[in-house]
């Protein structure tokens, strides 16, 4: 009797198991995208624009009429802007919640925490601004199923070069960079290179550390090195602003040329006011001063849907949304393998950061755009080709 | 040789800085034998003060002074008050890393309160340039120069020349023998941190000004510049705390200015150290004899 009574038991079971199995599968009419970024901490700054930008796209999408006909569902975490919580995040992800893809972390060190976790479980997980070099591969080999949205910092120092070179017409650069982050050697080293490549000279390099606010004596030392038509700053504002109005106040009146660093609503009162913010460009992933329609509706839409104007990363977390749409509407079907080998895939994507395919590293390979600074204000914007 | 004249002016301009930090150090040392490793972050916090009393209270440059050094002598007797009177009796190294908690809950406490962000001051003293000879030197330099050299002379005569100054100097000499000769230790002790805090803050809103930009950690480096500049005249010695200043500030701007700016703080510590090999009680410090 007692057998009997475990085998019905068991079939009952199987029986109710098998049903809510297909009943999944029937009802699985939404298509599922995890957010793994960060809404609190110290970097919720990042995530949270990131967070609107990717509902704003989401609701577009849907609005539509959806990916493959289906709805598409965000499931969003937070990562609190830690790593052990990017990680346990992107595990439930995408073992738990089954999502077809990640889009995440809004920082490389979170975003390199889960990186491990999407290649394991295969599924494609994509950061809109982890710039790190690290972030998509270990150095030698790139992660399958980890992408990025934005371009990597060193990058930023080829196209500024460029720009330098043959949107400004300089050809003897003076380079200035703080020893103490990678962020501004690897720029600086990069722009070298380039500028040399298109026929420049850098006249003169300094080096200085993070923890310095007087340059005077390195400004005098330029000065007296000799000529030069345009100075690069491989630094962030907080420096950069400095070192301007110390230039300006010691005559120096050439063009200066630096990275998205610059990009600061504090750099016109670091460079000691609007008056010194003439003549200076710097490069950024996206610029409100795009022609481009798509750009123009995005900056609508986002103002109306949240009320403050959109970031470089609401724009990239927008982007990464299309992209992935893009790829598993080419992979024909809700699967993440399939969708990873699309995304893989991707050429010259319209985005609204410019236009976008992905190269042997799962970097971007898109324009960079630079803003002219007129009195401190962003007057225009130039698309520059790597 | 135009270069040369225009990095010694840069070098001052930075030395009076140190200088101007190095005064108060130099005169808590000179007084109670306490390094106050906090005295950086009274720079700090008088930076604070005046960029609160300079966009919040809108006043003038030189009300927002007075305001800032007047309200952060009170913070160092506070301080003075609560962390090292108790330790008076306690060893030396007890309050040397009082002093170094001090800093660290000051650090702590500004970035609590204002964020950690920075924060840019607005330019409330007019900058104007003068060339003179290819040579360009600004009004805020000169603002620096000249208040740190009066600062100098003002604190020379109040410890040399009035009656709390000799209080002070008797305090200096010998604690115990001060209170029988009827001198309030506790009044003369807590004057010092008054006067000392409010130099740091004077330094702290010029500095404030010249650089534009106001962080909690902004007290950590200059601070133990300043200390350098003190230990190099010869610490508790006030006009050793401006030639420290002035040497600290010129040797970083011409190592920055004829070799690198990586090698300006490994230059002036070896400077240092060869400095107190030859001489231990620093420039203008006197060899005195241990008594045993």
């Amino acid at each position: 009797m007692k057998r009997i009574l475990a085998l019905t038991a068991t079939i009952v079971l199987l029986v109710s198991g098998l049903t809510a199995c297909a009943a999944t599968a029937e009802e699985a009419e939404t298509i599922k995208i995890g957010l793994n970024v960060e809404l609190t901490g110290e970097a919720a700054v990042y995530g949270t624009p990131e967070k609107l930008a990717a509902e704003l796209a989401v609701k577009e999408i849907n609005a539509a009429g959806g990916v493959l006909g289906k709805q598409i569902e965000l499931v969003i975490y937070d990562t609190k802007t830690d790593t052990a919580e990017s990680t346990s995040n992107a595990t439930k992800l995408m073992t738990e919640d089954g999502v077809v893809a990640v889009i995440g972390a809004a920082i490389s060190g979170t975003t390199m925490a889960a990186a491990p976790v999407a290649n394991q479980y295969q599924v494609p997980m994509i950061t809109p601004s982890g710039s790190n070099a690290l972030v998509t591969n270990d150095g030698s080999a790139v992660y399958p199923f980890v992408y990025r949205a934005c371009f990597i910092d060193p990058f930023q120092g080829l196209v500024l070069a460029n720009f330098a070179a043959d949107n400004l017409g300089k050809t003897k650069a003076v380079v200035l960079g703080s020893s103490s982050s990678d962020y501004a050697k690897d720029l600086a080293a990069i722009f070298s290179e380039q500028f040399a490549v298109k026929g420049g000279t850098v006249v003169a390099t300094e080096y200085y550390t993070d923890a310095d606010t007087d340059f005077s004596a390195i400004l005098t030392k330029v000065q007296a090195a000799g000529e030069f038509d345009v100075i690069f700053v491989a630094d962030y504002a907080v420096r950069a602003g400095l070192i301007i109005k110390q230039a300006r106040e010691a005559g120096i009146v050439v063009p200066f040329v630096g990275p998205d660093g610059f990009e600061s609503p504090d750099l016109v009162e670091l460079a000691g006011g609007a008056a010194n913010l003439n003549d200076v460009y710097f490069s950024t992933h996206f610029s409100a001063l795009s022609e481009d329609q798509k750009v123009q509706d995005f900056i609508a839409n986002y103002t109306t849907e949240t009320g403050e104007a959109p970031s470089a990363l609401s724009a990239l977390a927008y982007d990464t949304v299309y992209m992935l749409k893009a790829a598993i509407e080419a992979a024909g079907e809700v699967d993440p393998v399939k969708v990873n080998t699309a995304l893989e895939a991707l050429k010259d994507f319209p985005g609204i950061t410019g236009t976008i395919s992905f190269d042997e590293w799962h970097n971007p390979v898109k324009s960079a755009i630079v803003v002219q600074l007129v009195d401190g204000v962003q007057a225009a914007a130039t698309v520059v080709n790597p | 040789m135009q270069e040369f004249l225009q990095q010694l002016v840069n070098g001052l301009s930075i030395g009076s800085i140190y200088a101007l930090i190095a005064l108060g150090y130099t005169m808590v040392y000179g007084i109670i034998k306490l390094i106050n490793f906090a005295h950086g972050d009274m720079y700090m916090i008088g930076a604070y003060i005046g960029l609160v009393s300079v966009t919040v209270f809108k006043l003038p440059f030189f009300l927002a002074l007075i305001s800032t050094m007047v309200f952060t002598a009170l913070i160092g007797i506070l301080i003075e008050r609560i962390a090292y009177k108790p330790l008076r009796k306690s060893t030396r190294v007890a309050a040397l890393i009082t002093a170094i908690g001090v800093s660290f809950f000051l650090q702590n406490i500004v970035s609590r309160i204002m964020g950690a962000k920075i924060y840019t001051f607005p330019s409330v003293l007019n900058n104007e340039l003068y060339v003179v000879g290819g040579i360009r030197i600004n009004s805020q330099q000169l603002v620096i120069f000249v208040t740190s050299i009066a600062l100098m002379f003002l604190l020379q005569l109040i410890v040399q020349k009035t009656k709390i100054g000799r209080a002070m100097r008797s305090v200096a000499v010998d604690q115990d023998a001060a209170r029988l000769m009827g001198v309030n230790v506790d009044h003369v002790i807590t004057l010092t941190f008054a006067i000392g805090s409010s130099l740091a803050a004077a330094a702290g809103i010029l500095v404030g000004i010249y650089y534009n930009t106001v962080n909690p950690l902004m007290g950590f480096a200059p601070g133990l510049k300043a200390f350098v500049a003190a230990v190099f005249g010869g610490i508790g010695i006030i006009p050793g705390a401006m030639i420290g200043g002035f040497s600290i500030g010129l040797i970083e701007t011409f190592v920055s200015g004829y070799g690198s700016t990586l090698y300006k703080d490994a230059v002036v510590y070896i400077i240092l150290i060869l400095i107190l090999i030859v001489k231990p009680s620093g420039l203008l410090g006197k060899n005195k004899k241990e008594k045993v």
